[in-house]
Parts: structure tokens; C-alpha cells; sequence
């Protein structure tokens, strides 16, 4: 079976995000003063094999330990889906 | 004999010959070690140098702390071989887990390349043992990801173990507690944002770097008890 993961990368909550910070300073220049908490993250997404959807999950989610965050600074979610086999 | 350092050089390393060259400078020999390679050559200490390793993709250092050359660096520094990380090396000595905490973008969003000034914290590690405790140094910075960050829990047991090798005087990048170089708690592996090795000459402005790179020299050499490298802590 193939899965389609998608890995969305942030910072923990409590560890200064300077680029999100810089972004939320410029939105009110641009009359968006209603704004708060933006956080810049990176999205990565990857198709893997794998006999179930567990077996999938856990692979990618391996992969996110060891390399694709860095778990001092960053937190990771995981979205799967399916790919269809035709 | 004198002591010889290893350079670690990865693809996008771009500091290793200014780090030979200091090294030499202070009359100590030097290798260069590719990171696809295991073997240490039987090197007296390691420095990973500053640069872009592995083109620092997804993050400073992630991809260089898989190449081969780090097993045996973590072997090496597991042992109390004495283990240099300075700017890029830093980054990849914390993803490789010998350091703690991680350097993030600076807070300002800038890259930044100018001289700082630096405040040694303890002389007990294997980069200040010749420096005087308080000593200010004057020393290039040159990074986009400098500014270090760890959990409470961590930055607490650094200021108690005295771990926090350097500060910066003046903050340029938003480093918690103002750090600029940490140690790990054998005190043998130690990592600097900072280059020591682009002042170890007047010609370039400073010489402040110098007394750094001896102190490396002499950890290498054996020369100094390894009380002296820091079972203050916890004996």
C-alpha cells in the first residue's frame, strides 16, 4: 500500500519563532492589525510503502525524530492518506 | 611531537583551511578528515569547522551529523578526545547530540558578519583552559543561525555545571542567556559561534582567537590534568 504523508514541522510552543515574528510585525502595515500567534513552519511530503496505514505512521514518524525536525525546538504532526493503487 | 587536529570537512565546508592554517599557526599540525571517511587517522583532537555542511538543508547540520565521519567523532569525543565545533560546527555538534540545544535563526532575521565581543565563562574545557576566567575577546561572528536555544530544565543545569563557555556582551542575535559557546558535561566537547581561527593574526584585525586555539593545542597534547578539564563538576 502507498501512503501520501504529510509533515507539517513547527515550533514548540515557548521557543521564540523569529521568522513568524517578523511576519506578524508586517501584517498591521498592511492594515491587518487583528492578528496574533503567527508561527512559521515548514511542510514536507513524502509517499511511502508500507503494508498498513500503523506500519506507514510509524515509519514516518521515526523519520521525523531522527531527521526531519529536530525535537529540541521543533514539534511535528503527521497527516496520512491512502493512495489510490490504480 | 605536536599535537595534531583533525579538520572535518564536509561538502559546503568552507572554514577547514583558515582552521589548518591557525592551527599551524600556533604550532600544532593538522589533517583534514572527509566525512564519508570513519578512520580519525589517530588525530589528538577534532575540530568541525564552520560553512554550509551538506548545504545545510532542512536545517544547519541535520544532514551532516549522518555522515560516516560523525560515528567515529562521537566515539572519539565519548573517549575525552578533545572535540571543536565552531559556527557551522556548532550546529552540527547539538543535531548530533554531543552538545545540547540548537542554534536557530538569529532573532533579528539578518545574517550577521561582524567582530563581537566575548566574555570567557570558565576556563575548565578544552577551547579556554589557557584564557583567563572573564577575559573579553574580540572575535568574528559570521552566521544566520546563531542564536542558541534550549529547555529551562537545560539552560539551568548549564549555569549550574558552568557550561556556558562564552557569552556574547552585547546580544547580536537573540541567544538565550546571551550564549555564545557551551560545552558538554566532560567538558571535552565544546561548540563556538564565533571563529577563533579568523583572529589568530594581526593581520586580520584580531588576535584574540589565539589563545583559544592554544588552549585546544594543549588539550590535545595531554598536557593538562583532566581535572583540570572540569571534574570539578559533580566530583
Amino acid at each position: 500500500m502507498r501512503f501520501e504523508a504529510r509533515v507539517d514541522i513547527t515550533h514548540l510552543p515557548g521557543i521564540l519563532d523569529p521568522q513568524g515574528a517578523t511576519v506578524e510585525r508586517s501584517l498591521p502595515a498592511l492594515g491587518y492589525d487583528n492578528v496574533s500567534e503567527v508561527r512559521v513552519g515548514k511542510s514536507i511530503r513524502l509517499v511511502v510503502e508500507a503494508s498498513d496505514e500503523a506500519a506507514a505512521r510509524a515509519q514516518v514518524d521515526e523519520m521525523c525524530r531522527r531527521l526531519l525536525a529536530n525535537p529540541v525546538i521543533e514539534a511535528y504532526e503527521i497527516d496520512l492518506s491512502e493512495l489510490s493503487s490504480t | 611531537m605536536s599535537a595534531r587536529v583533525g579538520v572535518v570537512l564536509f561538502p559546503g565546508t568552507n572554514c577547514e583551511h583558515d582552521v589548518a592554517w591557525a592551527i599551524e599557526h600556533m604550532g600544532g599540525s593538522s589533517e583534514l578528515l572527509w566525512h564519508g571517511e570513519r578512520d580519525l587517522h589517530g588525530v589528538d583532537a577534532v575540530v568541525v569547522p564552520g560553512g554550509f555542511a551538506h548545504g545545510d538543508y532542512l536545517r544547519t547540520g541535520a544532514i551532516a551529523r549522518f555522515s560516516p565521519v560523525m560515528e567515529s567523532v562521537a566515539t572519539f569525543a565519548s573517549a575525552g578526545g578533545p572535540v571543536v565545533g565552531i559556527c557551522n560546527g556548532f550546529q552540527v555538534l547539538t543535531e548530533a547530540g554531543l552538545l545540547p540545544g540548537a542554534l536557530q535563526k538569529n532573532a533579528g532575521l539578518k545574517f550577521l558578519c561582524e567582530t563581537v565581543e566575548c566574555r570567557v565563562e570558565t576556563t575548565t574545557t578544552v577551547l579556554t583552559n589557557q584564557a583567563d576566567a572573564g577575559a573579553v575577546l574580540r572575535l568574528p561572528i559570521n552566521h544566520f543561525e546563531g542564536n542558541y536555544v534550549c529547555d529551562p530544565a537545560t539552560l539551568e543545569r548549564l549555569r549550574a555545571d558552568e557550561r556556558i563557555v562564552a557569552r556574547y556582551v552585547t546580544n547580536p542575535n537573540g541567544s538565550l542567556d546571551s550564549i555564545a559557546g557551551v560545552c558538554n558535561d566532560g567538558r571535552n566537547v565544546v561548540g563556538l559561534m564565533p571563529h577563533p581561527e579568523r583572529a589568530s593574526d594581526a593581520l586580520v584585525g584580531s588576535t584574540d582567537g589565539a589563545v583559544l586555539l592554544r588552549s585546544l593545542l594543549a588539550a590535545a597534547a595531554g598536557a593538562l590534568p583532566s581535572r583540570q578539564l572540569g571534574q570539578k563538576v559533580g566530583a
